[in-house]
């Protein structure tokens, strides 16, 4: 049985818009790949934006700037956190929806890695998401070594008002990598 | 120790330069990098402007158009020290133009009260 934090929804509707991209982590080391996360991310903004027609410049720039951040930090966190030499691809989705868009990024995490993300979500999910977000910027201020901020989630909830779901699946030919899908809901 | 400022880092997404006549930090074009080290030559630049306080300098990000988490946690880290720093009065430029601006750097004035934002 998969594992759900969060709000996931398990069934996305096919009948929207959409755009799936996948990454084979393999394939590169991830300092060569990294400038592709922003010209995936990018390229979904700009996408996007054809499904709205006669809006204002402010509302496309709004639109653009917000697919842009969160895609752009699923694929940064999906990178440096997945599972090296697993055969097991990374995907970014974007779906447009009528009041919503909705992201959904999947990709294979180590087990160690699965139990201090989860640990990660469930603070998330039980504090004040703005007092956290205070709360780490002033903890990470003091950790010169810290490689992490743990800031992407809390600047999507606190300055894109977004909502955030998890699932956890293991897959049945690898027990000790888990597929993580992150699914980023944010209304248009 | 005197050695040479380091007054410019720029790739071809980024360019972060500190204009020492004028007190001003400027930030331009997308910071998407990796992490607090890939970080930390802006970083560097960064301290090296509010070293010998009093002073009173601006960070202008009017042409800064994408930062990423790592870069938030960088610019916020450096706000804290700043705060921490006798003599030092912060002042953010930031445009309306670009949307995370609006969203994302108010939360600067809650690590440091005396910050004057300034979104034009």
């Amino acid at each position: 049985m998969p594992e759900i934090l969060g709000e996931f929804l398990e069934d996305l509707p096919h009948n929207t818009e959409f755009l799936l991209l996948g990454f084979s982590p393999g394939s590169l080391p991830i300092q060569q790949r990294w400038r592709n996360n922003g010209l995936s991310a990018d390229f979904l903004a700009d996408y996007m934006t054809t499904f709205f027609p006669g809006e204002s410049r402010a509302k496309l720039a709004d639109i653009k700037n917000t697919v842009s951040y969160i895609a752009n930090e699923l694929l940064e966190n999906a990178m440096k956190y997945s599972a090296g030499d697993c055969h097991k691809p990374i995907s970014i989705g974007l779906h447009l929806f009528d009041d919503r868009f909705v992201f959904l990024s999947s990709n294979p995490v180590a087990q160690a890695s699965v139990d201090r993300l989860e640990n990660y979500i469930k603070e998330l999910l039980t504090s004040d998401p703005y007092e956290l977000y205070i709360q780490k910027l002033e903890a990470n201020s003091e950790n010169e070594t810290n490689t992490h901020s743990g800031l992407g989630y809390l600047t999507m909830i606190n300055d894109y008002h977004a909502t955030l779901g998890w699932r956890f699946r293991r897959y049945d030919d690898q027990p000790t990598i888990v597929e993580v899908s992150t699914m980023v809901q944010v209304s248009l | 120790m005197d050695n040479q400022e380091m007054l410019e880092v720029k790739d071809e997404d980024y360019r972060v330069w500190h204009d020492t006549n004028n007190r001003v930090v400027f930030c331009e074009g997308s910071l998407r990098l990796g992490g607090a080290e890939e970080y930390a030559p802006i970083t560097q630049i960064l301290e090296q402007s509010i070293a010998h306080p009093p002073i009173e300098l601006t960070l202008d990000l009017m042409g800064l158009e994408f930062l990423n988490s790592s870069g938030i946690n960088m610019l916020s880290k450096f706000v804290i020290k700043a705060r921490q720093k006798a003599g030092v009065k912060i002042t953010v430029k930031g445009s309306e133009a670009i949307p995370w601006q609006g969203k994302s750097l108010k939360n600067l004035q809650r690590l440091m009260p005396s910050l004057v934002l300034e979104i034009s």
